[in-house]
């Protein structure tokens, strides 16, 4: 039987096992919108569709699943631009399909009409334009397998409305073909016994792990492998929640704002792991400077990620869980050998822990201000163990992955790569659509909340329980900390001058508002929100100037931090 | 240093932007670009000439590499390959000129594809430094117009 390429569209869906989709119609797409009704798909309707996107990628992230948002021509395509990117820099796994202009109308200008495969060419890993419903099903079997595999990410499918309306017969290859893309999943040998010689050598090990390893799921056998080799292990923001953070070996993150620790060891380690990490100019600092001391091994899916910022003594392209299982069992069977190296690196760990001490992570606490860390680490203290956190982009972010010890894998989404505001709220959206029982928390700051609020609309709508803690300081907070520490304290308009109501904001569109303007109320409220059902909105009056410490400054070795006074 | 690099693709919709996009994107630089259909009308083959250092040909290599549509890179450079290419050249051919506008023709073995009373265009074939000799040999005499196609390349032996 014949059937409309729409229908052949959530027909591969289905075959693709998708259950939920985030989207926003319109005219190029109101034949799927027509036919959706008729599947198994819970669509979600956002209010604009960069937040279609960003709750894809939320629903990506926390499920490891393929992510997919729908929007249409025009407008509603270039909005998915900013979300496009975000996956794409954090390799997150997304279809995204828009609607087109008639296959006879493209290239005229027509209403509603851009090249968005133009535009999303350097910020997909792959895009389609259908241009014969014979090749639909073909393309969408493709676009989800070059999402998911691989080094993941996004991969848009531009689907004009004359091939919706057209009919075929339906048929899902059971195979993909593609002569141009064979992703390396397992480590070559002989690199890998060259890893081994090399670990068992070191004396200052260290571990620095990226987002790969929740892309590769590979967080068991990365804490097999530490605990292995009692190497420290440091993660990229991305790779927080990958390795439990309350760990002895945890030296928590590195970088710009990194523990003093973290950077000391990095700079001062004799051989460095990198595991899913590439070397991002946040988390090296001024790359002449960066582990000058230390052999560099790096392990990555993609091979473009080596040596391409920093050089390397040891590439090992292939998953990471193969890779990382293979080490531990080529080191495993050289018990001497491994226990000589773990003995040998006992004064690393005690000039760690020495440097732990004496710069360990903290704050200023205050009895009559609320210090926006004390806020982070009470929601850490109430929220349960596999609560999902979501950031957007600024101070608060640093001062969640500095104090929000993060002890699960996907549980920490956060637009690392691209440092997208307004990506918080609507990844909540995603997340709390694929896990309705989990603790779902956007930590927020008033200038990212208010890039996306509308999706306020769609948590009440879809009764989605996500709370959300905004740490108002009614200023772009990491904007005017530069302009403090480098600009002569001239705030040009980092200053968010109209004090908004965020509590009555929230009850316009129909949830819970709550604020805390003392630090006994803090905790309080957190409590009060967690137990009450539905979205609600924390907005906590915390400390205006508060600043993200350590920090390395733009260009300096990351060594050379300025630490909290 | 200057590298030639062959790429096999997918003769698909975009896949020229898709290579040219890469190296703008990523600021990597190109001297030409030849592209057209192989044997297999399925597969197309572009030949690049491009500059870099030894980690800039790194990145090139692995980022065509990464794209989907690319089936095959392979940079020449180092190894034993016929290159070619081929100039049209209109060139002003006076009373006084004409002789030697021809004298050149004859030991460069170029062709005359069109003539008018004050012109020649000439056909040249050869390595790229032999397209060089000739342009920098008729230039006293008027060049209007010229049109090169970037260097092919082909590995020889088997």
């Amino acid at each position: 039987m014949k059937k409309t390429g729409s229908q052949i569209l959530l027909e591969c869906l289905q075959q693709e096992g998708v259950d939920t989709v985030f989207g926003y119609p319109g005219g190029t797409v109101i034949n799927i919108y027509h036919d959706i009704a008729d599947y198994p798909i819970h669509h979600i309707l956002t209010r604009h569709e960069q937040a279609a996107v960003h709750a894809a990628d939320g629903y990506a992230r926390t499920t490891g699943k393929v992510g997919v948002a729908i929007a249409t021509s025009g407008p509603g395509a270039t909005n998915t631009v900013t979300g496009i990117a975000t996956a794409y820099m954090d390799s997150v796994p997304m279809v995204i399909i828009t609607g087109q202009v008639p296959t006879p109308l493209i290239g005229n200008d027509a209403f509603q009409e851009v090249d968005i495969i133009g535009i999303t060419r350097s910020i997909t890993k792959h895009n389609y334009l259908v241009q014969d419903i014979k090749d639909l099903s073909r393309i969408v079997k493709q676009a989800f397998y070059i999402a998911r595999t691989g080094r993941p990410g996004p991969v848009l499918i531009d689907l004009p409305k004359d091939i919706q309306v057209a009919s075929a017969k339906f048929e899902y290859p059971e195979k993909v073909e593609l002569r141009g893309y064979k992703p390396t999943y397992s480590g070559n040998a002989r690199q890998l016994e060259k890893a081994a010689r090399m670990i068992l050598a070191s004396r200052k090990p260290v571990l620095y792990v990226g987002g790969g390893a929740t892309g590769a799921d590979a967080s068991e056998d990365l804490l097999a492998f530490a605990e292995m080799t009692q190497a420290p292990v440091t993660t990229t923001l991305m790779g927080m929640a990958s390795f439990p953070q309350r760990h002895p070996q945890a030296l928590g993150m590195l970088g710009m704002h990194g523990t003093y620790y973290a950077n000391m060891a990095v700079t001062n380690s004799d051989l460095l792991i990198a595991v899913g990490a590439r070397f991002d100019d946040r988390v090296t600092g001024k790359i002449a400077s960066f582990a000058p001391h230390a052999k560099i091994i790096h392990i990555d899916i993609d091979p473009t990620s080596i040596k391409k910022n920093v050089r390397v003594d040891l590439p090992i392209v292939g998953d990471l869980k193969d890779v990382l299982q293979k080490l531990s069992v080529t080191l495993g069977e050289r018990p001497e050998e491994l226990a000589a190296m773990v003995d040998g690196s006992a004064g690393w760990r005690t000039e760690i822990a020495d440097w732990k001490s004496r710069h360990p992570m903290g704050y200023q606490a205050s009895d009559t201000i609320i210090k926006p860390q004390y806020v982070i680490e009470q929601l850490r203290e109430l929220t349960a163990d596999d609560a999902i956190i979501t950031t957007e982009v600024g101070q608060h972010q640093m001062w969640t992955a500095q104090f929000f010890s993060f002890s699960q894998p996907r549980t920490f989404l956060t637009s690392g790569g691209l440092g997208t505001m307004g990506y918080g709220l609507p990844a909540a959206v995603g997340a709390q659509a694929a896990f309705p029982e989990r603790q779902v928390i956007d930590i927020s700051g008033d200038g990212s909340f208010q890039m996306n609020s509308q999706e306020l609309a769609t948590l009440v709508q879809y009764k989605l329980p996500v709370k959300i803690a905004i740490l108002n300081n009614n200023y772009l907070g990491m904007v005017r900390q530069w302009q403090e520490m480098f600009f002569d304290r001239r705030y040009s308009e980092t200053t968010m001058e109209l004090p908004i109501d965020f509590v009555k904001l929230a009850e316009a569109y129909g949830a819970t508002g709550l604020r805390a303007t003392r630090p006994e109320e803090v905790g309080e409220v957190i409590r009060k929100a967690l137990a009450t059902p539905g979205p609600v909105l924390m907005e906590f009056k915390v400390d205006r100037e508060e600043n993200v410490m350590p920090m390395v400054p733009a260009g300096a070795a990351i060594n050379e931090m300025v630490l909290a006074s | 240093m200057k590298h030639t690099i062959s790429v096999l693709v997918e003769n698909e919709f975009g896949v020229l932007t898709r290579v040219a996009g890469l190296f703008s994107g990523r600021g990597f630089n190109i001297e030409s670009l030849s592209v057209a259909p192989t044997l297999d009308p399925s597969v197309s083959r572009m030949t690049i000439v491009t500059r870099g250092d030894d980690r800039i040909l790194e990145q090139i290599n692995k980022q065509l590499n990464k794209l989907i549509d690319t089936i095959k890179v392979t940079d020449f450079t180092g190894q034993e390959y016929v290159e070619r290419e081929m100039a049209l050249i209109k060139v002003a051919a006076e009373e006084e000129t004409r002789a030697e506008v021809l004298r050149i023709v004859d030991i460069f073995r170029a062709k005359v594809v069109d003539v008018t009373p004050r012109s020649y265009t000439l056909e040249v074939t050869g390595a790229p430094t032999k397209l060089d000799a000739v342009i920098d040999l008729l230039k006293p005499m008027g060049i209007k117009e010229l049109v090169r196609s970037g260097p092919v390349v082909i590995g020889r032996g088997q």
